[in-house]
C-alpha cells in the first residue's frame, strides 16, 4: 500500500487503527483499515457503490462503532469520547443535504450553534456570514424554508449547515451527487476554493473519479470495505491496481481529466 | 312528530345527553392518547415489539362493540355498568388508529433528515422533539382524526351498559319502534362527529403547511 508524503508534521486529525466493522450477522463491511489523514487534507474516499465509504464516515462520526480496531480522533480514542460532542465539533454534509423541511435555512444553518447554546446575535451573525460564505445572499434566502430551494442551492445550505460551528473536520458524503453536471461542476469549483481557503479536515466520499481527482488532495481507493491504496491525484491514474484501472477507465469515455494536477 | 319536533321538545335532555357524550368521547381520546402517543413513540425502533402491539390492537378493533362493553362488565376493578367501563372499552378502540399512525407517521420521516439531525449532534430526545414529531405531525393528526370519529360513533353504543350518551335515545327509539325517537339520538351524534372532524382537519392541514 502506498502512503506519499503527508507533508503535515503536526499529527493527525484522523487515525484509523486495523479497524473492522461487520454487521450483527457477522460480515465484515470495512476489514482492516489502516489510514490516516492529516489536518487541512482533503482525503477522498473512492469506490463503487457497497465499496464502505459511507460506512467509513459514520464510524468517525459514531453513527456507527468499530467492531475491531479503533479511529483516533485527533489523536484520542473515538470511543473515549462523548458522541453528542464529538458530532457537534464534526461538520456532516450528505447527499440529499438533509435539511429540516419544516425550519427555515437559517434556523437550519444555526442549527448546531443553538444545539451549543450561543447568543441569539452571535447566532443570527453567523448564519449570516455562512450563507455569503456559500454564495447565497442572506437577505434573499434566510427566511426561505428548504422546499423553496433547488438542489444546488440545499447543498450549499447544507454545508453552510455543517461550517456553521466552525468544526475542524468536515465530512461529506456524496454532496454533489444528485446535483446535474452543471451545477455539480459549479459547486465543486467553488467547494475546492473554500476547502483550500479554510484548511479544514475533510473526508469526502464520491463514486465519481473525475470528483476525486478535482477535489482530492489524496485519494483512498475502497474495494469491497479493502483499502487498496492511497494515492496522490497525479499519481492516481498511474498505479497498477486493477482496481484503480476500472476506475481510470471509467475516465476514458469523458476523456480528459483536467482535475489531476 | 318528527324528529326535530321531538328534540325540541326534549331539547335539555338532547343538550344534556350531547354533554354526556362528549364527556365519554373526551375522556376516552385523552386516554386513548395518553397511551398511544407514548407507546407509538416506544415503539418506533422496535420492529417486532411493534409488530405484536399493533396486532394486538387490531384484534381489540375487530371486537363487536357491544360484545367488548358486555365482556368487560364482569371485570373487577374496571367493570360494573356506567361510565367507567364505558370508558375502558372506548378508550381500547380509540388506541389503535392513534398507536399505528405515530409508528407510521415517525418511520415515514424522511430517514436522511434523521441521519443528518443525528450526525449533527442532537440528542435522540432533540431529535424526536424537534424533528421526527414536528414532520410527523400530520400524520398524527389524521389518527387522531379517525380515532375521534370512530370513538363518537361507538359511544352510541355504550348507552347499552348504562353510560348515557347519545345513544340513549337510539335504545330507546328502538325498544318503542319509533325511528324519529332514534333520529334525536343519531342526528346530534352525527353532528358531533362532523364537527370534531372538521375541527380536527383544519389543525392537521395547518400542520402541514408549516
Amino acid at each position: 500500500m502506498k502512503t506519499p508524503s503527508d507533508g503535515f508534521q503536526d499529527g493527525y486529525a484522523l487515525e484509523f487503527r486495523a479497524m473492522t466493522y461487520r454487521l450483527p450477522s457477522g460480515s465484515p463491511l470495512i476489514s482492516g483499515l489502516n489510514l490516516r489523514i492529516a489536518r487541512g487534507e482533503t482525503l477522498v474516499l473512492l469506490g463503487r457503490s457497497g465499496s464502505g465509504k459511507t460506512t467509513t464516515l459514520k464510524l468517525i462520526n459514531r453513527l456507527l462503532e468499530p467492531t475491531e480496531g479503533e479511529i483516533l480522533i485527533t489523536g484520542r480514542p473515538s470511543v473515549s469520547l462523548d458522541p453528542i460532542q464529538l458530532r457537534r465539533g464534526i461538520g456532516y454534509v450528505i447527499q440529499d443535504a438533509g435539511l429540516f423541511p419544516h425550519w427555515t435555512v437559517a434556523r437550519n444553518v444555526g442549527l448546531v450553534p443553538h444545539l451549543e447554546r450561543w447568543p441569539e446575535a452571535k447566532i443570527q451573525a453567523r448564519v449570516r456570514e455562512m450563507l455569503s460564505l456559500v454564495g447565497l445572499p442572506p437577505e434573499e434566502f434566510a427566511e426561505r424554508r428548504p422546499s423553496e430551494l433547488s438542489g444546488g442551492q440545499k447543498q450549499r445550505v447544507g454545508v453552510a449547515r455543517a461550517l456553521a460551528a466552525d468544526p475542524p473536520i468536515l465530512l461529506m458524503d456524496e454532496p454533489f451527487g444528485a446535483l446535474d453536471p452543471i451545477t455539480r461542476a459549479d459547486l465543486q469549483k467553488e467547494f475546492r476554493a473554500l476547502a483550500l481557503r479554510l484548511q479544514k479536515t475533510i473526508v469526502f466520499v464520491t463514486h465519481d473519479v473525475r470528483e476525486a481527482l478535482f477535489l482530492g488532495t489524496r485519494i483512498a481507493l475502497l474495494d469491497q470495505g479493502r483499502l487498496v491504496g492511497v494515492y496522490a491525484p497525479a499519481e492516481f491514474l498511474k498505479a497498477t491496481e486493477p482496481e484503480v484501472h476500472a476506475f481510470a477507465a471509467s475516465l476514458e469515455f469523458g476523456g480528459a481529466h483536467e482535475g489531476a494536477q | 312528530m318528527n324528529w326535530y319536533e321531538f328534540m325540541l321538545r326534549n331539547r335539555s335532555e338532547v343538550f344534556e345527553r350531547s354533554l354526556e357524550h362528549m364527556g365519554l368521547v373526551g375522556a376516552s381520546m385523552a386516554i386513548s392518547l395518553l397511551i398511544g402517543l407514548p407507546l407509538g413513540i416506544a415503539l418506533v425502533n422496535r420492529a417486532k415489539l411493534q409488530r405484536w402491539v399493533v396486532g394486538a390492537a387490531n384484534v381489540v378493533q375487530t371486537i363487536p362493540s357491544l360484545a367488548l362493553f358486555g365482556f368487560l362488565i364482569p371485570v373487577p376493578w374496571i367493570g360494573g355498568v356506567g361510565a367507567s367501563t364505558a370508558i375502558v372499552a372506548l378508550s381500547l378502540y380509540a388506541i389503535l388508529p392513534i398507536l399505528r399512525n405515530t409508528c407510521t407517521g415517525i418511520a415515514e420521516v424522511d430517514p436522511a433528515v434523521v441521519e443528518s439531525a443525528r450526525g449533527m449532534g442532537m440528542t435522540p430526545r432533540q431529535v424526536l422533539w424537534q424533528v421526527q414529531l414536528p414532520l410527523a405531525a400530520p400524520v398524527l393528526l389524521a389518527g387522531i382524526r379517525v380515532s375521534t370519529a370512530i370513538c363518537i360513533g361507538v359511544t352510541t353504543i355504550a348507552a347499552a351498559i348504562g353510560a348515557g350518551g347519545l345513544g340513549v335515545f337510539i335504545f330507546r327509539g328502538l325498544a318503542m319502534v319509533n325511528n324519529q325517537v332514534i333520529l334525536a339520538g343519531a342526528i346530534p351524534a352525527a353532528c358531533l362527529a362532523i364537527l370534531a372532524d372538521s375541527a380536527l382537519g383544519y389543525f392537521q392541514r395547518s400542520s402541514a403547511r408549516r
